[in-house]
């Protein structure tokens, strides 16, 4: 099984721990895995910002480095998202298609892909959960708290397979926590106040860890955590999954 | 007199934290009765989509229902009016004002009245109309707009309607007690119901097939009003319809829940003649919704039941307050809404949203509002409402994106630049840092790391 | 061109291609398997007040109570002055205390109960009243709106309401007060 990994710009800069958990983890599962060392960005800072028209150079270089793979992968519901719902150019509809059609994102590949049940992997510790909007109401990760439907949540499923971990959730479960792409500087008020409120019913669970599947929401926790001296660490899904402590 | 952008408003709003909370959670509060409510129907999701077709149909037939609710209703007695704009509007109202000589009105809740500042207009002109919902009676006393459309009050606290009933009512000074207040305001109301020659209502909807309408509120001040005085007027938009009487059936149980988490409002109260001596009219008004019917990506926007939902669930709207959207519809859906009707003046309500998709998720007729949030903005900047500076910013991080070379070296050298000279970055220009630690810049990238160790 | 032919003929050339209205299967919607039982509950989840058992009598108890206060009452339950009433104002009705009519139909699933304006006989009756009695049969308690819409005739005449509770607001901090500008308080017999 050919898997390009997929690694946001923003995990290859500032968060490779996340990108190298992902990597291990999916050669631990068998995959045979391949980064394309030419890629850069999904394009989604740009077109959430109304700039659509400023993404071509991102896919032509997308789909240049992407269009051999059986299975992309990446760490991230955001930009998987903005992969299958925004990609343009760079390839006739048919390649165009198959990449939108291929591309996964982490929790996603393992639960219906791989379709694993256990996973060598323990975590003993107090981890809150942080649904990503991407992923869970673009992508259907997990259940939505809106809807009237079953209750299901794919990074639960796996993190139900982690020795050791705890896993405690907020009261308002899938509240968007405010990082929103550039809204966070163009709204930056809304934005930090957001994510305090999503923080705030984190400790009340006392949790050590919160976690998710996007790195984009978690750097912003993570910014707000750190800047209000609270002990509590942001972890990317990836991470805890690979993680062996 | 320029109006404050979102962002700016917002940050105004959030200043004072425990308001912010107080308005978030009495909303989120709103938010949870709606879960209740809705998690006692299975079907829940079959309704939405049944209420979401039913107007899809009706938006793509709507001459035909249009013509068709105007003979039935003619038919029925009632006098039909076409307004093209808000002006239109005001005007045929204040016709008919001064053609009966009617100088007391009473007014229940109509977002529509409200969007053509019908208030306003008729102040102009010496005449004095009564909002008397409680929540917009309380705005209309203390001279501000709605701040949601289903909730107008729902920025004030209890001491701030304390004391505006005292300066207004002459209450009692200090009594915060909501039992009294809206007490007082029902002893106060019910002499100028009692006394009105004229009442203006808005319509929830309107039936092609038999010319009625439905006025649904929880108070009753819809009908003390219109059955009290000799003329009723029922102002609604273009998009109020629906092609039958059984379809009210699926929307009374969507509205409601949807709104308040009540299975269905106190009063349905169902319009389909005058009586004897009494004159009923409908005001039918485009301002400017057939140019949304003609916008693909958007038309879809007028199949909205004004229920608010999408403001209740909005984490921005609920750290934000109504009045940081400057425009009578706020939330998400006025975020879509407004664009159409002034796409500079309200070009930056689009952005005022993560895009989180909540909005869509509890939209009773299946809105896709948060896409319709990202193809305003597209829109908006396709026609250069646009801050000169997010634009060059953005053609240069394109231009380094789209190039592998360049985006590794610019960030190698931001790396280094975050690690040996963080003053650089973190200062106050520096809008992410004001109240957020930048991210630790590590050595090397992934890919540094990955040719090194694959 | 005016207002009506304008706004008309944009609609026209903007509507989108025609769709279909969806074929609604009412056996999916709910179906409760105590009828009675579930509008009592949530009819007074919503402030009303229900009489069942003994509802033949607490009714007439009811009626004598409010007679023996000397206030202002009228029975549209008995009453053959009905046209009499029609002609009133409000200004005639205002000080209105107690109000006694019977509803048509009445919806499981949220309490609301129909009245047709012949019930009513003057629109303002049930909204200006202080108090307002209800009497239902309950035989005609439906499970949900879709049924009530099949089973009644909205459009048959030139008013008609459903009425779920006394009325209420919650403009104050979502505070939840009984009482705005209808009737304050609503009792329903079941008989």
């Amino acid at each position: 099984m050919k898997v390009g990994l997929f690694i946001p710009c923003y995990i290859d800069q500032f968060y490779p721990d996340v990108a190298i958990a992902t990597y291990q983890l999916l050669k631990k599962l068998g995959c045979e895995v391949s980064y394309p060392m030419n890629q850069t960005c999904c394009g989604q800072p740009m077109a959430n910002s109304g700039f659509s028209d400023l993404t071509k150079g991102c896919d032509v270089n997308f789909v240049k480095n992407f269009k051999d793979f059986d299975y992309i992968v990446a760490p991230s519901g955001s930009c998987v998202l903005h992969i299958k719902e925004h990609l343009k150019e760079g390839g006739d509809k048919a390649e165009l298609d198959k990449i939108r059609h291929s591309v996964y994102e982490l929790s996603e590949f393992l639960v219906d892909i791989l379709k694993i049940n256990r996973l060598e992997a323990s975590f003993p510790h107090k981890v809150g959960m942080h649904v990503s909007c991407h992923g869970q109401r673009g992508l259907n990760l997990s259940s939505m708290s809106e809807l009237v439907s079953p209750e299901f949540s794919k990074s639960e499923h796996l993190l139900n397979m982690v020795e050791g971990l705890e896993l405690l959730k907020p009261v308002r479960v899938d509240e968007c926590c405010g990082f929103g792409g550039t809204f966070c500087v163009f709204e930056e008020a809304v934005s930090v106040k957001m994510g305090k409120d999503r923080i705030k019913e984190h400790l009340v669970n006392d949790v050590e860890f919160i976690c998710g599947g996007d790195t984009s929401c978690l750097m912003h926790l993570e910014g707000i955590l750190k800047r209000q001296g609270i002990g509590v660490k942001t972890i990317h899904l990836a991470e805890i999954l690979n993680s062996t402590i | 007199m320029s109006v404050k952008q979102h962002a700016e408003a917002a940050q105004e709003f959030i200043r004072d934290e425990a308001r912010t909370d107080w308005h978030d959670e009495t909303l989120w509060f709103v938010r949870h009765k709606r879960d209740k409510a809705v998690n006692t129907l299975p079907e829940w999701e079959i309704l939405r989509d049944w209420a979401s077709r039913i107007k899809n149909h009706t938006l793509s037939n709507l001459d035909y229902y249009l013509r068709n609710f105007e003979e039935k209703a003619a038919s029925n007695g009632i006098i039909v009016h076409w307004a093209s704009d808000t002006e239109d509007h005001n005007r045929i109202i204040h016709k008919i004002i001064a053609d009966n000589k009617i100088d007391k009105i009473v007014k229940s809740k109509s977002m529509l009245t409200e969007e053509c500042h019908l208030n306003e207009y008729l102040q102009n002109k010496g005449i004095q109309i009564l909002d008397t919902d409680l929540g917009e009676y309380i705005v209309q006393l203390r001279k501000e707009s709605p701040s949601h459309i289903v909730l107008p009050a729902i920025h004030l606290k209890r001491q701030d309607v304390s004391e505006t009933f005292h300066e207004h009512l002459n209450t009692e000074k200090g009594n915060y007690d909501p039992q009294y207040l809206a007490g007082s305001a029902r002893h106060h109301l019910r002499e100028r119901f009692i006394e009105s020659d004229l009442a203006i209502t808005g319509v929830n909807f309107a039936i092609a097939e038999s010319g009625s309408f439905v006025v649904c509120t929880n108070e009753g001040n819809a009908d003390m009003g219109v059955h009290s005085a000799g003329i009723h007027i029922a102002c609604m938009g273009i998009e109020k319809l629906i092609p039958k009487t059984e379809h009210l059936g699926v929307f009374l149980r969507l509205l409601a829940r949807s709104a308040t988490g009540q299975p269905i409002t106190t009063y349905s109260s169902h319009f389909n003649k005058p009586r004897p001596w009494q004159q009923m009219h409908v005001v039918i008004v485009d301002n400017g919704r057939s140019r949304q019917l003609g916008r693909a990506d958007f038309r879809n926007s007028l199949k909205c039941i004004r229920c608010a939902a999408c403001f209740n669930t909005c984490p921005v709207y609920r750290r934000s307050g109504g009045h940081s959207y400057h425009s009578t519809v706020a939330g998400p859906i006025g975020s879509i809404l407004n664009p159409n009707l002034d796409m500079e003046a309200n070009s930056d309500l689009p952005f005022a949203s993560t895009l989180c998709g909540s909005c869509s998720n509890v939209c009773p007729v299946k809105i896709d509002i948060h896409e319709q949030l990202w193809k305003w903005r597209q829109v908006i900047v396709a026609n250069g409402y646009v801050d000169k500076g997010k634009k060059a910013g953005m053609q240069g991080m394109a231009w380094v994106l789209s190039n592998p070379q360049v985006y590794r070296m610019a960030g190698k050298i931001g790396r280094w630049i975050m690690r040996t000279f963080p003053f650089m970055l973190n200062n106050r220009l520096n809008v992410w840092y004001k109240q957020r630690e930048m991210p630790r810049a590590p050595e090397k990238s992934f890919r540094d790391w990955f040719k090194e160790n694959k | 061109m005016n207002a009506r032919e304008t706004i008309l003929k944009t609609v026209a050339m903007n509507k989108p291609e025609l769709t279909e209205l969806p074929d609604m299967d009412l056996s999916l919607t709910i179906q409760y398997p105590d009828l009675i039982q579930q509008f009592i509950g949530i009819m007074e989840a919503a402030g009303g007040k229900a009489y069942y058992e003994n509802s033949r009598q607490d009714l007439l108890n009811d009626i004598a109570e409010v007679k023996a206060e000397g206030k202002f009452m009228i029975n549209l339950l008995e009453d053959s002055n009905a046209e009499e009433w029609a002609s009133l104002t409000a200004s005639e009705l205002e000080a209105l205390d107690t109000c006694y009519l019977r509803a048509e139909l009445g919806v499981a699933e949220n309490g609301a109960m129909w009245i047709s304006e012949k019930q009513m006989s003057n629109r303002l009756l049930p909204f200006i009243c202080q108090h307002l009695v209800i009497v239902l049969d309950p035989g005609d308690v439906v499970n949900n709106m879709h049924e009530a819409y099949r089973q009644i005739d909205a459009t048959a005449e030139g008013f008609g309401v459903f009425i779920a509770g006394p009325s209420k607001t919650a403009d104050i901090e979502q505070n939840l007060v009984i009482g705005a500008h209808g009737a304050r308080s609503l009792r329903v017999y079941l008989l």
